[in-house]
């Protein structure tokens, strides 16, 4: 039992979902089934539009599918629960808080324990971390779009979640900045182990992050294909030049183009 | 500090300029007062200035209290509710569509005698829609990705309110705020000079028509424009507290 849940930490299992618009009847997702062992890190790729941020909705509880379920650690999700961290590819930081206050958000709403120092401490230590000591106190508007996701990960990991779902958090970021968003990254994985899902649309950066990649299909979006990577923790970037990250990226590429190919086929 | 010195230049430019029109042109009293004019009528009728600027001030603020609190009301439950907003948007709409100038007398008529009722009601009615539509757009607008954030950590619809919708609507709010205070301040004193034998500025203001006594008029004008300008300030400097945030000239 104890490792069916750690196999399964995190398990979507036959998920179909319609979405109910002003135009009509949208099938989202289609018997989907993925799941992502204890500690793992899955990487979700997949057209444009496709449902992949629904998948990280229904993960996180915010939408329950029509058909299928989703179980986090074993127990069936019904409702938000305080165990997962979420960062998007727009921070929303608030604007009206320092960077501090913003990261210490969490810990107002989930329980705990901590006093209000340790809950300090907690949030300065993961700013610097991040490699943003120092700017604790500045305002959102104040920092740059790479700072500003750095921060909104910290605010994502500052209660310690054991799931953390990223959808598309690097996206609007310069080539290099993202580089070295991916190696912080790992680090925060070493230092506090947590199952991870990421969403992206950068094979380069899925390759480079996660112990497994998956390709969902056109919409309506079902499991098309799995791709298991040979590292597992910290990498560096050359690697990702290697013959066989090349060729890992081609078989990819190869299935991103046959998703989008059979998209139109399925309304 | 050049800053600060540059309004009492242009009230000191603008006076000089209304007192040397009136001497050029050699008008007469009842025409057009000149700033001379005016500080012998503020100084006959002081305690009348005082007492009446005071009812004025407090029936002004007293009817905005209350459309915020009406307004936060509206604009809240149309805020959260597709259905509210689509059904009272309309109502709202039409009912400040209404020129107040025409409420008045009907107000006046209803609540006979009662001067206080009456202004506070129409310094309340004219203002409290600028407040209850920004803030139902403010909350409907929000993103959902910032009521996401808080929602997937299992935090209740009160908790998103109070710390991330209500917050992120406070620009919007002192915006229209600024404007209400503007509309409550002309209700107050339409209604101030409507109603017979009633007390404020706006009553002075009409004793001075009454008795033609032309100086008295401008003062009283005055007298409104600092009060106004005064509550005005009052607004921004709540606004540079509670929503100073949103401010992004310094940067
Ligand atoms: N709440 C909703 N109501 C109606 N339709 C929705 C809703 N949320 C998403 N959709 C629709 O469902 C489809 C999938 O949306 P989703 O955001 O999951 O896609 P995605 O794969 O994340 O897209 P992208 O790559 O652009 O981020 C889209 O066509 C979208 O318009
Ligand atoms: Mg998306």
């Amino acid at each position: 039992m104890a490792s069916e849940r750690n196999t399964n930490f995190i398990k979507i299992d036959g998920v179909s979902h319609t979405f109910q618009t002003a135009t009509g009847n949208l099938p989202v997702l289609d018997d989907l089934s993925l799941s992502v062992p204890k500690n793992g890190f899955t990487a979700i790729v997949g057209p444009s539009g496709c449902g992949k941020s629904t998948v990280t909705r229904l993960i996180a509880g915010l939408l329950r599918p029509n058909i299928g379920g989703v179980w986090l650690k074993g127990e069936p999700v019904n409702s938000p629960r305080d165990i997962v961290g979420m960062a998007f590819q727009n921070p929303v930081l608030l604007e009206w808080r320092s960077i501090l206050k913003n990261v210490m958000l969490p810990l107002e709403i989930v329980p705990n324990s901590l006093s209000s120092v340790a809950r300090e401490q907690r949030a300065l230590d993961l700013l610097k971390l991040v490699g943003l000591s120092g700017f604790e106190d500045k305002k959102p508007s104040e920092l740059s779009g790479g700072m500003r996701q750095r921060a909104s990960l910290c605010r994502a990991l500052v209660h310690k979640p054991e799931i953390l779902i990223l959808d598309e958090p690097f996206g609007a970021l310069d080539a290099f900045t993202r580089e070295d968003l991916w190696q912080t990254m790992h680090q925060l994985r070493e230092k506090e182990p947590f199952t991870g899902v990421l969403i992206t649309h950068d094979l380069r950066e899925a390759i480079f992050l996660a112990d497994e990649v998956v390709v969902l299909s056109g919409r309506p979006a079902t499991t098309q294909f799995k791709q298991e990577m040979m590292e597992r923790g910290p990498r560096s970037i050359d690697q990702l030049y290697t013959p066989r990250a090349m060729e890992t990226l081609n078989i990819l590429r190869e299935q991103i183009k046959i998703a989008r190919q059979n998209e139109g086929t399925v309304s | 500090m050049r800053h600060a010195m540059a309004p009492v230049f242009a009230i000191v430019l603008f006076l000089a300029f209304w007192e040397l029109t009136v001497w050029v042109n050699d008008w007469p009293n009842y025409k057009m007062a000149s700033p001379s004019d005016l500080w012998p009528a503020f100084w006959r009728f002081k305690w009348l200035f005082l007492t009446y600027g005071w009812e004025t001030l407090w029936r002004t603020v007293i009817g905005l209290i209350i459309a915020v609190m009406v307004g936060l009301v509206f604009g809240v439950l149309m805020g959260f509710s597709r259905v509210l907003r689509q059904g009272l948007y309309p109502l709202l709409v039409g009912f400040n569509a209404i020129p107040k100038a025409t409420v008045v007398p009907i107000v006046a008529l209803m609540f006979v005698g009662q001067h206080d009722l009456n202004t506070v009601l129409i310094a309340f009615m004219i203002s409290f829609f600028p407040i209850a539509v920004s803030v139902s757009v403010g909350l409907s607008t929000l993103e959902p990705e910032y009521r996401d954030i808080l929602r997937a950590l299992g935090a209740s619809r009160f908790t998103i309110f109070w710390k991330i919708a209500l917050p992120k609507t406070l620009p919007e709010f002192f915006g229209a705020l600024k404007v209400a205070v503007t509309l409550a301040f002309i209700g107050t004193n339409l209604m101030e000079i409507v109603s017979p034998h009633g007390r404020g500025l706006g009553a002075l203001f009409d004793s001075g028509k009454t008795n033609s006594d032309y100086p008295l008029m401008f003062a009283v004008l005055i007298a409104l424009a600092i009060l106004g300008i005064a509550l005005y300030y009052v607004i921004v400097v709540l606004e540079g507290i509670f929503a100073g945030w949103a401010d992004r000239q310094g940067e």
